[in-house]
């Protein structure tokens, strides 16, 4: 998988147009669509797409793949039902104020973060993958299994703050809020790997030995990273059962792990932008492929959802691993040498400002 | 993208890591004291009060660690030869599971409600090679049809068996449906051994005797024989073996179809002492890369150990707790996972890549 190249310059470029036209265009969307898409559509794809922007952080930029993105906001999630819910079946029911829930939610999704990525910090790569693969795992059966905090039926009636209301009443208001934790999580992330920090967490992640014998301290880098990609995703978490006012622990168990890297992968793995394109596709595919003419006539129906996911997932790893980012990318780049007089290798500007590849080798 | 840390260099300890070992080893010696003499108000007693408690805690510990070693062995076999981590593995479990019920039900020519007096040798075993056979050929045929193209590009084989996870679970459950459903024991294992006053299962006392079974076969196979002498120089140095004119393809392509064989072993054992349903094959999964990464990825001898581990904490946690904190036992698993990376990332007999 390639990777993300050092910071660029700050200029402005086509490509900050075009996240500017694709936010006009959210921001824009709820006077041309129907309060289902928005609801059900476009606010799941932005809470579904900052989790995965969490865990594309991780794997660009750090290359670590975290599967445990999925625990992160579910903790979140649990956090704040057991703070804000009054006298429910399950849980701690301990009614407080929906704000102090989300505090309690972030800050406790934050500390759990740090303490994971601690344990998970010294290994790399496909270890990387597993370790977190089983914290999701055993969060699943955590908060199954202890009814003190949710117990498989999960907490039910979470209140928002008065000001988002019921989202079946007013579905901007979480719209909205989505749209702009997006735009914060978007910014936040990228602003990160600019910073000092950021570059060294993609030196660790280019060279680790390197960064060692320089003194940087690898474990400390990659477990900040791990609590910056947990803090993200507790801000999906908190969006998440506002939309829902429900969380169980099947909404974090291994199917949804693994839908969240499908997110990811689909999107492109390796930019942040993709994260919200692969989570577009997947609500999509999940709410309208049942609407699609003759899709039951070949034995997919709405039932068979995840079969469908599985194929799109598998086709397009095996085709483009990049993801649909990456396929952009590559369209880009064909557009540019069309338009060009010559490839894009014997232009003399192209290549400007890049050390060269050496070409005279002995 | 894979490197060599510098993280068992230094045989030296720092002081802070002999404060560590100090605390591991104090509560390591508190949980014993615990076990062994004042436990109160758990659902097993301790052994100086209930020694048959303590002893079918120790014999379950000892069946399902059998369990764990038949289909971790399957994970590990593959992924120290090829690299390849095989989250379908579990997949694979539940599709042998599900075939040798199908069989089963096929041969007693009943559609449910089996009880083990109808079910003679023949009709547990046949199942079970059929059922074995089935895995172990829909693991080939992903390896050959998906993987073989990838190699080298570890996460990205990664991701294919996740695709094909996320297919085989869904089609497994319209095939199959939702509801659990469960293998029969023939009738000349399903009772209980009564030694003095003690009872004990004599189906799990058989997954420990396969578990062994499977174990020494898998040890003769890779130190007695050829072809596993190409896979153990295959784990070490795979250019190397194939510079030496050794198509290493067929071998990676045994690898694959005996670990996928035991996942389906498994899974019949697993169906036979449990019950198959969905879900199940996430649980599996989950066990065998535990025990992977607390023994060390690649390594028989650490799918040992790792499955011994796992399988002491699975049994002892939920009976040596207080009553009222038993849901909490999977805190255990976690601790155990935490403990072993700490002590070391690569897991106990796992070497750095």
């Amino acid at each position: 998988m390639t990777t993300p190249s050092l910071s660029r310059s700050t200029r402005l470029t086509p490509e900050h147009g075009l996240l500017l036209a694709v936010l006009a265009v959210l921001a824009l969307m709820p006077l041309f669509t129907t309060t289902f898409f928005v609801s059900f559509v476009l606010t799941q794809t932005l809470w579904l797409g900052i989790a995965a922007a969490s865990l594309i952080f991780l794997a660009a930029y750090g290359g670590m793949i975290s599967l445990a993105q999925t625990l992160m906001y579910g903790f979140a999630g649990f956090a704040i039902g057991n703070a804000v819910t009054q006298g429910g079946s399950k849980g701690l029911n301990l009614g407080l104020n929906p704000w102090v829930g989300v505090a309690i939610g972030i800050v406790f999704t934050t500390v759990l973060a740090f303490v994971l990525g601690l344990v998970a910090s010294r290994s790399t790569g496909l270890y990387y993958l597993m370790i977190t693969l089983t914290y999701g795992v055993i969060g699943f059966y955590f908060f199954g299994q202890v009814t003190t905090f949710s117990g498989f039926g999960g907490i039910n009636q979470i209140v928002a703050p008065d000001y988002i209301g019921e989202p079946g009443e007013h579905p901007m208001r979480l719209y909205y809020t989505a749209l702009v934790v997006s735009v914060f999580s978007y910014m936040l992330l990228r602003y990160v790997t600019r910073t000092p920090f950021g570059l060294a967490l993609q030196g660790i992640r280019d060279d680790p030995v390197r960064m060692s014998a320089l003194g940087y301290n690898l474990v400390i880098h990659r477990a900040l990273a791990f609590v910056l990609g947990g803090f993200v995703a507790s801000l999906a978490g908190v969006l998440n059962v506002w939309w829902n006012r429900q969380i169980d622990p099947a909404s974090i168990g291994i199917g949804e792990i693994l839908a969240l890297l499908i997110i990811a992968v689909i999107g492109g793995m390796n930019r942040l932008e993709g994260a919200w394109l692969g989570a577009f596709i997947y609500v999509v595919v999940n709410n309208y492929v049942r609407s699609v003419p003759l899709v039951d006539k070949i034995g997919i129906t709405e039932d068979r959802f995840n079969t469908l996911v599985g194929v799109i997932f598998l086709v397009i790893v095996l085709a483009s691993p990049n993801g649909l980012m990456g396929l952009g990318t590559s369209i880009g780049r064909l557009f540019k040498r069309i338009f060009r007089p010559a490839s894009g290798r014997e232009v003399p500007g192209d290549n400007l400002g890049e050390p060269k590849e050496s070409t005279t080798s002995g | 993208m894979v490197t060599r840390v510098a993280t068992r260099s230094t045989k030296q300890r720092s002081p802070l890591q002999w404060v560590g070992l100090g605390i591991g080893l104090l509560l390591v010696a508190l949980l014993l004291a615990w076990v062994l003499v004042f436990a109160t108000g758990t659902p097993a007693g301790p052994l100086i009060h209930e020694p048959r408690d303590f002893l079918s805690t120790l014999l379950n510990a000892l069946t399902i660690a059998g369990l764990y070693f038949i289909v971790a062995g399957g994970f590990t076999l593959i992924f120290g030869l090829m690299r390849v981590v095989n989250l379908a593995h579990g997949s694979f479990f539940l599709l042998g599971g599900y075939v040798a019920l199908e069989f089963q039900r096929f041969m007693v020519g009943k559609s449910g409600n089996i009880s083990s007096s109808e079910v003679s040798a023949a009709r547990w075993l046949v199942p079970l090679v059929l059922a074995a056979a089935v895995a172990g050929v829909v693991g080939l045929i992903t390896q050959q049809l998906f993987l073989r193209w990838f190699q080298g590009q570890d996460m990205r084989e990664t991701l294919i068996t996740i695709a094909i996870s996320v297919i085989l679970a869904d089609q497994m459950l319209t095939h199959f449906g939702g509801l659990a459903k469960d293998i029969r024991w023939p009738g000349i294992l399903d009772h209980f051994l009564i030694v003095w006053d003690f009872r004990y299962s004599v189906p799990r006392l058989f997954m420990l005797f396969t578990a062994v079974v499977v174990g020494v076969a898998l040890w003769l196979w890779l130190h007695k024989t050829r072809t596993g002498m190409v896979i153990r120089a295959g784990v070490d140095d795979t250019a190397m073996v194939q510079a030496l004119g050794i198509n290493v393809q067929v071998v990676f392509a045994l690898a694959f179809l005996v670990g996928s064989v035991l996942a389906g072993v498994g899974g019949v054992m697993g169906g036979s002492f449990a019950s198959l349903a969905p879900g199940v094959d996430g649980q599996w999964l989950l066990n065998s890369i535990i025990v992977v990464i607390v023994g060390g990825m690649g390594s028989l001898v650490g799918a040992m150990a790792g499955s011994l581990l796992l399988g002491l904490v699975t049994a002892f946690a939920p009976a040596y707790l207080p009553a009222d904190l038993t849901h909490y036992s999977v805190i255990f698993t976690f601790v155990l996972l935490a403990a072993v990376l700490a002590w070391r990332p690569y897991g106990l007999f796992g070497r750095p890549e």
